[in-house]
């Protein structure tokens, strides 16, 4: 069957486009996921749908409240280029850079990471600690979820057939936040991550008075641990506070052995990566 | 079998081609365009051989579909000389910064997007630009030597 | 100083215009602008595609093969399977190299069974990739799934699924398909002799050679002759596997060398020629195949997994008395793991008077290993020497010093058979004893991080064998020189240094090509560390044979006895005033003049070369280790190597440079890894992980100039040592960073942490 290629201009073709292609429409962001998918042979899209072409997709707009609406398929490249969300959100410009090479950096988005459900998505913990809400567009309208809602397993999503996601929200700061996100891999770039850590936290006067833990590749999806937040919540991040929180994040750990990792080593560096990914978001916020 | 057509600009120059949907930016270039520079190591963007900008930034080819070129510039290897060679390329070839040479045009283009972004990087910021372009045979040291000279080339001519 | 920092700059060791200079490659501006043509950047007119079915099973016995609905689908011209191959009866060998032509037809193709998940089955030719891989998936194939085994120690237990009924080992099947002993005096009176005895168990991942352009090749057969271009490590060697596996004459085979994008020995056989030949005179097109990045992992060689056996005997000050190794290599699907490598270079580097090596071939249900870089020494150095290291630490002594007191020299009998003639591995060690980098403290620990330094030392045969030379001076006095061996790594800038340096003319006067099949005489393959050696062998004695020419030549045009000429500088003079008075003649006044005083001046010499010698090298490497992740990083690499004469500096340290990344690679971050089923779980580079740009430091090599005296230039091989140390430097850093000794690769960050877990229980 011969496949299609569309890359309208607005949001409503596309969803149209996207819907008639029924179960077999894809959407093309980056590609770096897609692409690599389809000459495996593991999906065979009848229909493209390119939805670079769309503005409200490949903008980021700062809100009057001072959040950020970040189209889903703005690459990373253009996140760090932003004057602005890398002071306010370095952790979420940083872990959508850590997205492959340069060159893949310039391609792959935010919106394909969520959406190609994989639980080791360098964006997505770092956007689940920011506590982003997605917007998403279907034949029936729009509407807001919280990014770690969004995965239902490994390549499974909790969108109704026809829905694209359209924009990542991020709420605005409160004085003396900031956030982090690290992640383990085997070399010094180019690798899945065997675990990734996001970290969002505010500190006031050296005592933490909020925090949200995202964590990756540790379970089927990326996993938001109130546990270690709790932890870290009115602590001044010493170190049986981080040991605490370490323990509840490793303690959250559902992983599995495989190519990249073991369950022994994946449950162990959670509670590391925590530990050093708060100390960085809390610098950043103005220090312990 | 409806072939979609695609009007766009290579190297500066006006180009057409007839594509399939489904078909990657390199394999156009390597087939019907005959610009066999960008190289296919693995197909996945894993080893970044098939390099070339798209509109100034770079990509790699095996990830993009042909059909993405409508309307925009690409840039490859074949275009990265004019009557003389670019000094990344002449430098490359005074200090043996290639040996079999299948890596080397996807590590030039990837080498000329970072000098015109940073045109004094450091060592540590070369490496970790050029991490998405693998090289089995120099071990590096020889390209990461060869980018930083012709950096401090290209500032002293300035 | 040369680009590397501290290495020595052999131009300045004497007076040569342009051998040891480094002087820019004549392939280099076609390859800096994408003019190269590999073979995959080949077409023709006509051309269709060819596309390879595989097993998925590990291991199988193939009931039928259906292709008649593949045949019969719109687009397909050809359809092949091992059918169409000459069989090569199991019973009798038939060697091509070190490669028995039995196991290549199977290799290529499956013949009664099929050995392991990937394994070709059938082929198909068709006017696209998309319709031959479509066609793939209509060939009916009946299996009988077997029992399949994938670890050499799995394999080699007795009640192990055998791959091969005729492989017998004490008469009775078995997977270990051979064996290789090398046995110097008594080790048991050597052990106990010994003060210290140390014995160690290693095992080792198999890796690949990782070259980034996948295999490739186009084929065209018209009125029943083959032209070949592919990518290979000896056109030579294409032509012959390809007579042998279609049943064609080699005059009918015409095997063009395409720019070959890296080998490290994975190109020295053939996959795709033979079955694209065949396609290709069954369709009447030429035929084009790839190998997808997952089929080069699949299917390719990697080098052998091991496990083995080290055991070393010292006396309190110091002096080896005894060693003892057993080396169990994975052959994969089919005979021929490297054991040869593993066994006879493991004690090589050491005057030790009792040694007993002892290596075993083991068939297993993975792909067949092909060459890497000095084959099967890594694996065997690898346990020497961290047991080495451990010795040196029990008796108290520094691990240079403990080499440097057992280090072979001249008169030195080595296990392997050879008495070494004038080697430097005394002087690696040496150099390495006095370099900055051996005498600058290591990092203290900080921010967490530990800090560890370790060494260790290698040794690689080097290879000499047959190769042709043509030099030919053309009419406008420029030159041209054709050699037989596919240049991957600078080779043919290396001939032309030599050319221009004995013919006394400027090296841009000097064109140098890879002569076909049919054009150069017969050369064997660019591997052993052979063809700056081999080749400046053939290339300086045609020069020679040129320059003889090239006086009497002189000597018609001045009328005198050409004795009484002297070619000088690049011109011919009178050899004195007594053979009179004339103005020297450049080698472009005659060639002008050639037609008239005897016709056209060129030479061509062809050689099987000997003298070969070995090479040794030492490496210094400096880890930083994160305990808490497991993570091992390289900070500082220095490799010392004698190379007898560096010919180009450049490709040897790029060669130095080279093999220490490998072995980098190779300890810390690359293995195959089989899931349960047999299959391989990581066939691609972003599993299979080598290093990246951001993985490494800057590798700095010493080159050490300690003549070959049986090589006209006094070149010793360089590409294969550089591999044989890194994986022990590397795994004794380690150990000197976390006081913890590992024995199996790659010290990935998992088992880093578990060892280390281990220990604090």
């Amino acid at each position: 069957m011969d496949v299609q290629y569309v890359a309208p201009k607005t949001l409503d073709e596309a969803i149209r486009a996207f819907a008639a292609a029924a179960g077999s429409g894809r959407i093309l962001a980056g590609g770096t996921d897609l692409l690599v998918q389809m000459r495996n042979g593991i999906v065979s899209p009848g229909t493209i749908v390119d939805i670079k072409k769309i503005g409200e997709l490949t903008s980021i707009e700062e809100t009057k409240d001072g959040g950020f609406r970040i189209g889903a398929a703005v690459s990373g490249m253009v996140l760090r280029e932003h004057p602005r969300l890398s002071k306010v959100w370095p952790g979420v410009v940083e872990a959508a850079n850590l997205i492959g090479s340069t060159q893949v950096q310039g391609r792959a988005t935010p919106g394909g990471n969520l959406c190609n459900g994989s639980p080791a998505g360098d964006s997505v913990p770092a956007m689940v600690a920011a506590a982003a809400t997605v917007t998403i567009q279907g034949p029936n309208g729009r509407r807001e979820m919280a990014v770690e809602k969004v995965p239902k397993g490994p390549g499974r999503l909790n969108l109704e057939p026809g829905e694209i996601v359209v924009s990542f929200n991020l709420p605005p700061r409160a004085k003396g936040s900031s956030d982090a996100y690290l992640r383990m891999i085997p070399r010094t770039e180019m690798d899945i991550a065997v675990v990734g850590c996001g970290v969002s936290l505010t500190m006031d006067k050296g005592t933490c008075t909020a925090a949200r833990v995202g964590l990756g590749a540790v379970a089927p999806t990326v996993l938001l641990v109130e546990e270690a937040a709790k932890a870290l919540i009115g602590s001044k991040l010493d170190e049986a506070a981080l040991a605490k929180a370490a323990a509840a994040c490793s303690a959250a750990c559902r992983p599995i052995d495989d190519k990249r990792g073991t369950i022994a080593y994946r449950t162990k560096v959670a509670g590391v990566l925590l530990k050093r990914t708060a100390l960085i978001a809390a610098e950043r916020a103005g220090g312990k | 079998m409806a072939k979609l057509h695609v009007s766009t600009t290579i190297n500066g120059e006006p180009q057409e081609f007839l594509c399939d949907a489904e078909q990657s930016m390199l394999d156009v270039l390597r087939g019907p365009l005959g610009l066999t520079g960008a190289k296919e190591g693995c197909g996945t963007g894993d080893c970044g051989a098939c390099t070339i900008t798209l509109n100034g930034r770079i990509v790699c080819s095996c990830l993009m579909l042909a059909a993405e070129a409508e309307g925009q510039e690409i840039g490859t290897i074949e275009g990265m000389a004019g009557e003389e060679l670019h000094p990344l390329q002449q430098k490359f070839l005074e200090s043996a910064a290639l040996q079999c040479g299948i890596c080397t045009p996807g590590v030039l283009m990837a080498a000329k997007a970072l000098l015109e972004k940073n045109p004094d990087p450091t060592e540590h910021e070369v490496r970790f630009w050029l991490a998405g372009n693998l090289c089995r045979c120099t071990g590096y040291d020889k390209i990461i030597r060869a980018v930083m000279d012709t950096a401090a080339d290209m500032r002293a001519a300035r | 100083m040369s680009t590397t920092g501290s290495t020595k700059t052999p131009e300045t060791a004497n007076d040569n215009k342009w051998i040891g200079k480094r002087t820019i490659r004549p392939d280099g501006a076609d390859k800096v602008t994408g003019r190269a043509a590999y073979a995959a950047d080949t077409t023709m007119p006509g051309m269709i595609w060819g596309k390879v079915l595989r097993s998925p099973h590990p291991h199988a016995r193939i009931k039928s093969i259906d292709t008649s609905k593949a045949e019969a689908y719109p687009g397909v011209k050809a359809v092949m399977t091992a059918k169409d191959i000459v069989n090569f009866p199991i019973d009798k060998s038939v060697m091509l190299g070190i490669q028995d032509m039995r196991w290549m037809c199977r290799n290529v193709m499956a013949r009664e069974k099929a050995l392991f998940a990937g394994h070709p089955v059938a082929a198909v030719a068709a006017t696209t990739e998309k319709i031959a891989a479509e066609a793939c998936k209509l060939i009916e194939v009946e299996y009988e799934v077997l029992p399949f085994v994938i670890d050499v120690e799995e394999a080699m237990k007795p009640d192990a699924p055998i791959l091969h009924d005729f492989i017998k080992y004490k008469d009775k099947p078995s997977n270990i398909a051979g064996t290789l002993e090398h046995k110097l005096g008594d080790v048991g009176e050597g052990f106990a002799k010994a003060d210290v005895v140390i014995e160690r168990s290693f095992r080792t991942q198999p890796v690949h050679q990782g070259y980034i352009e996948p295999h490739a090749c186009l084929v065209s057969v018209s009125d029943g002759k083959a032209t070949i271009w592919s990518s290979s490590q000896g056109q030579f060697m294409v032509r012959a596997m390809c007579a042998y596996l279609t049943g064609l004459p080699q005059n009918d085979i015409r095997a063009i060398p395409a720019e070959i994008g890296g080998g490290f020995g994975g190109k020295t056989i053939i996959y795709l020629e033979p079955l694209a030949l065949i396609l290709a005179k069954k369709s009447g097109r030429p035929v084009k195949m790839t190998m997808t990045r997952g089929e080069v992992f699949h299917a390719s060689g990697p080098t052998s997994g091991s496990y083995s056996t080290v055991k070393l005997g010292a006396t309190k000050d110091g002096k080896l008395v005894a060693a003892q190794g057993t080396f169990c290599l994975q052959a994969g699907a089919l005979p021929g793991s490297p054991i040869r490598g593993a066994a006879g270079c493991a004690f090589a580097p050491y005057d030790i008077p009792n040694v007993h090596s002892f290596g075993y071939d083991v068939v297993s249900n993975r792909s067949k290993v092909a060459a890497y870089r000095a084959p099967g020494a890594p694996i065997g150095a690898y346990g020497v020497e961290c047991v080495m290291d451990e010795m040196a630490e029990a008796l108290k002594m520094d691990p240079l010093e403990f080499r440097l007191k057992n280090a072979a020299k001249q008169g030195t009998k080595a296990a392997h058979g050879p008495v070494y003639p004038r080697i430097g591995f005394v002087e690696t060690i040496e150099e390495a004893k006095k370099h900055a980098h051996y005498t600058t403290p290591l990092p203290k620990a900080k921010n967490g991080k530990l800090y560890g330094r370790g060494v260790a030392s290698g040794f690689w045969f080097n290879a000499g064998g047959e190769s042709s030379a043509q030099v030919n001076v053309n009419e406008d006095g420029t030159v041209v020189v054709i050699t037989g061996h596919p240049d991957i790594g600078g080779s043919r800038a290396s001939t032309a240094n030599i050319t221009a340096e004995i013919l006394g003319i400027d090296y841009k006067k000097v064109s140098v090509l890879i002569g076909d099949t049919s054009v150069i005489g017969f050369s064997n393959l660019t591997g052993g560390s052979r063809v700056t050696y081999a080749s400046a062998m053939v290339v300086t004695q045609s020069t020679e044979k040129v320059i003889t020419q090239l006086r009497e030549r002189a000597a018609k045009i001045w009328k005198i006895d050409p004795d009484a000429v002297v070619w000088e500088n690049g011109e011919a003079r009178p050899a004195g005033d007594n053979a009179g008075k004339f103005e020297p003649l450049s080698l472009g006044q005659i060639a002008a003049q050639a037609s008239a005083t005897g016709g056209p001046i060129g030479a061509g010499q062809q050689l099987n070369t000997t003298g070969a010698e070995g090479g040794f090298a030492t490496h210094v490497c400096d880890v930083e280790v994160d305990p808490d992740l497991g993570i091992v990083r390289v900070l500082r690499y220095t490799a010392f190597q004698d190379v007898g004469r560096a010919i180009h500096p450049s490709y040897v340290e790029g060669q130095i440079q080279g093999g220490a990344a490998q072995g980098i690679g190779w300890a810390l971050s690359e293995e195959y890894i089989y899931n349960k089923d047999g299959k391989l779980d990581n066939p691609s580079f972003l599993d299979y992980r080598m290093p990246v740009s951001s993985d490494l430091p800057m590798l700095d090599s010493v080159i050490l100039e300690i003549p070959n005296p049986k090589h006209p230039q006094g070149v010793r091989g360089v590409g294969e040592v550089p591999l044989v140390p890194p994986l022990a430097a590397i795994s004794n850093a380690v150990y000197n960073a976390l006081g913890r000794r590992f024995y199996s690769l790659p010290m990935s960050p998992p088992k880093i942490l578990a060892t280390m877990d281990m220990a604090a229980d």
